[in-house]
């Protein structure tokens, strides 16, 4: 079987190269806006400090009911919402709130009824440190990425694979930003995989864009042009499906892998399809936009 | 074409029969103690998965540091050092006395102390247990009239100062939460450090805990209580008054009981962290995560159940796609998930909710290196290549592009194992074997399989 026979789109034309850009340029935006309207992302409390406690009931509880608790408890402004079923129920309580008196007052009210299935407080010392263990992932994770790639790699396609990246990072904490998903620290484990798989994509196109640049040896910037985009329609068959069996597992663990996991796997539901569309659309573009600035030099 | 050096399918036997081996005791297969015996153990599971406790203590350095300062001395960082490793000894005996099998006690960074406990019943009011002070003074409750400094709530009175050879401490009311104060003589009447014994016994039909105090101690308490006689003596636990019974008569023999109310359970408890003395640093609780053995279950329920679904639609897609091509590809990938199942048994790596998303991930991209050849190979098949060499063309063009894609992925797979705490760790690592084994298994394994097909019989079509 194939899908995809002998392609001849034009991916790289000025006009493309423009709306890819103007596309994700717009992404990107909203991403941002979301961010600075909705104050920020919905951080978990490994980043923010606080407690979650996580109740299981027997029967379906009236969330106003839950809620008064709370309320009688002195930790009204508390968040409630069910977590996967309808039984199971997430309270996020802000930092210093008296988990135990909570509990006790669950307890009373519900016994057996409802049990307790994961409970985690975390201090604001605890936070501080992740916040910035989580610069210093994404930062070495980045060095470490530049230094393989402008090793491999001549600058122009560096300058291509890391446009590419960031891209697809932007891009999938704009979408945090705007579906108010949960940022904890599986996302942040999420986003860095997303950094190394955004690079695998491109560097499935550049790795033929290279071979085929060896063969035809460009002269004329339209030439250069055309031998990236015939390398981009004779790798698409590969770029396709390499992204499509991943795609395909990760939305398998979207949808089945548990409410736990939904968080991380929105972020790489999300960082592999943008990825596959920036190898295309981004990382080529800028490539060739690099060509024609920096040339060949290297 | 020419055959296959021999050496390459010893390996392969070889690498698929131990890891097989390994794995089967964690993939639920081998049922039989009997046999089992004969195997490597599971798979170590995540607190995540199994169920329990995580908590990471902070040393109170600036209650230290105050309490140095107390005696006109200057905390240095060697005295917290000394501090930090007595309190792991401390802690580490106190777990022993629980009787929890296989804790992890382990020092973080220089203030920090992570516990993990697992498989014991309700692992976080152990935690809180082993993590108390636990320190213990005995000091005489002063004649003064309380009324004189404190109002109705037990609050200082504005304006009055209480005497600084005087410091007031509460005691506790658990039934009605109210609390009662008292004003304490400042000075310690016996040093708790000399208790050598505390155990739970009962007195008028109640749980009390009885202590020993050693020949210095007792001496010093004979003389206290002989010449305090009607007065009251305070036994005060992390700055809590336990309780204050009044003297009424002289006690030789430095031996007495606690009196607070106590359930049998936590009588058992505090008698249980006297005896293991007192932590030379408070240890506050910094972070601390439960997980129930049912939400552990149910998580791996949902991680084995995503782990099939994709694995099945993985396996079909590629048969579908790629023909006899793609079942090779498949039988990649399953060796691919023995390797990283057997590797985990055996750098006894623990398997966590993340790590099964990692597995998940992997299956996915191993195939990719699959992908990567098999696109290559037919379009080598187009540009008229036989058989034969479009293979070895496929293999050997790829190779490059695998080698680029992946290693960008454990360059992070590695940062992340760094930087990540139990769970991430998991993720990591079961990312890095994956990736490690699906170049294996692509770049070897099914490479062998190929030229082993077509060293044997004269394939002039191939279904790919």
């Amino acid at each position: 079987m194939e899908l995809i026979k002998n392609t001849n789109i034009n991916f790289v034309s000025k006009n493309v190269r423009r709306g890819a850009f103007l596309f994700s340029g717009i992404l990107i935006l909203i991403g941002i806006a979301s961010y600075i309207i909705g104050g920020g992302f919905n951080l978990g409390i490994d980043f923010a400090g606080g407690s979650i406690i996580q109740y299981k009931f027997e029967q379906r509880p009236p969330l106003n009911e839950l809620r008064d608790v709370l309320k009688e408890a002195g930790l009204g402004k508390s968040i409630i919402q069910t977590f996967g079923s309808p039984k199971e129920v997430v309270m996020k309580l802000s930092e210093g709130s008296d988990v135990e008196h909570l509990k006790k007052i669950m307890t009373e009210k519900y016994g057996e009824g409802a049990d307790i299935r994961r409970e985690e407080t975390v201090g604001p010392s605890i936070g501080r440190d992740l916040k910035n263990q989580a610069f210093w992932a994404v930062l070495w994770s980045l060095v470490g990425i530049l230094i393989y790639i402008s090793w491999r790699f001549e600058l122009k396609y560096a300058i291509g694979a890391i446009a590419a990246l960031f891209h697809d990072v932007l891009i999938t904490l704009g979408a945090f930003a705007l579906f108010k998903y949960e940022f904890n620290t599986p996302v942040l484990a999420a986003i860095l995989t997303i950094i190394g798989y955004s690079l695998n994509d491109t560097i499935v196109v550049f790795d033929r864009i290279r071979e085929n640049i060896r063969i035809e040896r460009p002269r004329s910037t339209g030439h250069y042009e055309k031998v990236v985009n015939g390398a981009i329609n004779s790798s698409l068959s590969r770029t396709v499906i390499t992204s499509l069996t991943t795609l395909f597992v990760v939305i398998v663990l979207f949808f089945f892998g548990g409410e736990v996991l939904r968080n991380f796997s929105f972020a790489l539901l999300i960082g592999i399809i943008v990825g596959t569309y920036s190898s295309v659309f981004i990382a080529s573009p800028i490539l060739i936009e690099a060509h024609l600035r920096v040339g060949t030099k290297k | 074409m020419k055959r296959v050096e021999k050496w390459k399918w010893v390996l392969i036997v070889l690498v698929f029969i131990l890891m097989l081996l390994t794995s089967l005791p964690s993939a639920g297969l081998i049922k039989d103690e009997k046999i089992a015996r004969f195997f490597p153990g599971k798979v170590n599971l995540g607190l995540d998965l199994q169920g329990g406790t995580h908590v990471v203590f902070e040393a109170d350095v600036d209650d230290l540091r105050q309490k140095y300062a107390e005696r006109n001395q200057e905390l240095k960082k060697n005295d917290i050092e000394e501090a930090m490793a007595r309190a792991m000894e401390i802690l580490t005996n106190r777990i022993d006395k629980f009787g929890v099998t296989e804790p992890l006690i382990q020092r973080q960074g220089t203030d920090r102390i992570i516990l993990e406990l697992a498989g014991v019943k309700d692992p976080e009011r152990v935690a809180e247990v082993v993590g108390k002070t636990a320190y213990l003074e005995f000091k005489l409750v002063s004649d003064v009239n309380p009324s004189e400094y404190l109002d109705d709530k037990g609050e200082p009175l504005p304006g009055k100062q209480i005497p600084a050879q005087l410091q007031l401490r509460y005691e506790k009311d658990e039934e009605t939460g109210s609390r009662i104060p008292y004003l304490l003589v400042k000075d310690q009447v016996v040093p708790g450090a000399t208790l050598t014994d505390a155990y739970v016994t009962t007195k008028n039909a109640e749980y009390v805990v009885g202590f020993r105090l050693n020949a210095e101690g007792a001496r010093e308490f004979a003389r206290i209580t002989e010449s305090n006689i009607g007065r009251r003596l305070a036994i005060v636990l992390d700055d809590v008054v336990v309780s204050a019974p009044r003297i009424n008569s002289e006690i030789p023999s430095g031996e007495g009981v606690i009196e607070g109310g106590f359930t049998p359970q936590s009588a058992r408890d505090l008698a249980l962290i006297l005896k293991t003395g007192a932590l030379p640093v408070k240890l506050n609780i910094a972070e601390e995560r439960t997980v129930g053995a049912s939400l552990g279950r149910d998580s791996i329920h949902a991680g084995i159940k995503a782990i099939v679904i994709g694995f099945i639609a993985v396996i079909i897609f590629m048969m579908v796609y790629y023909g006899l091509s793609g079942v090779i590809a498949d039988m990649a990938l399953i060796f691919n998930l023995i390797i990283i199942l057997g590797v985990l048994v055996l750098f006894n790596a623990t398997l966590t909710l993340p790590g099964l998303a990692g597995i998940i991930l992997t299956i996915g991209m191993s195939v990719d290196a699959n992908v990567l050849i098999f696109e290559r190979i037919r379009e080598e098949l187009k540009n008229n290549k036989s058989v034969g060499k479009a293979v070895e063309n496929g293999f050997a063009r790829a190779f490059i592009t695998i080698l680029d894609a992946n290693i960008t992925t454990v360059i992070t797979a590695v940062v992340l194992y760094n930087f990540g705490t139990g769970p991430i760790k998991g993720f990591a690592v079961t990312l890095m074997i994956g990736i490690l084994a699906s170049m294996f298994t692509a770049l070897f394994v099914s490479r062998v399989i190929f030229q082993t097909i077509l060293a044997r019989k004269n394939v002039t079509k191939l279904s790919i």
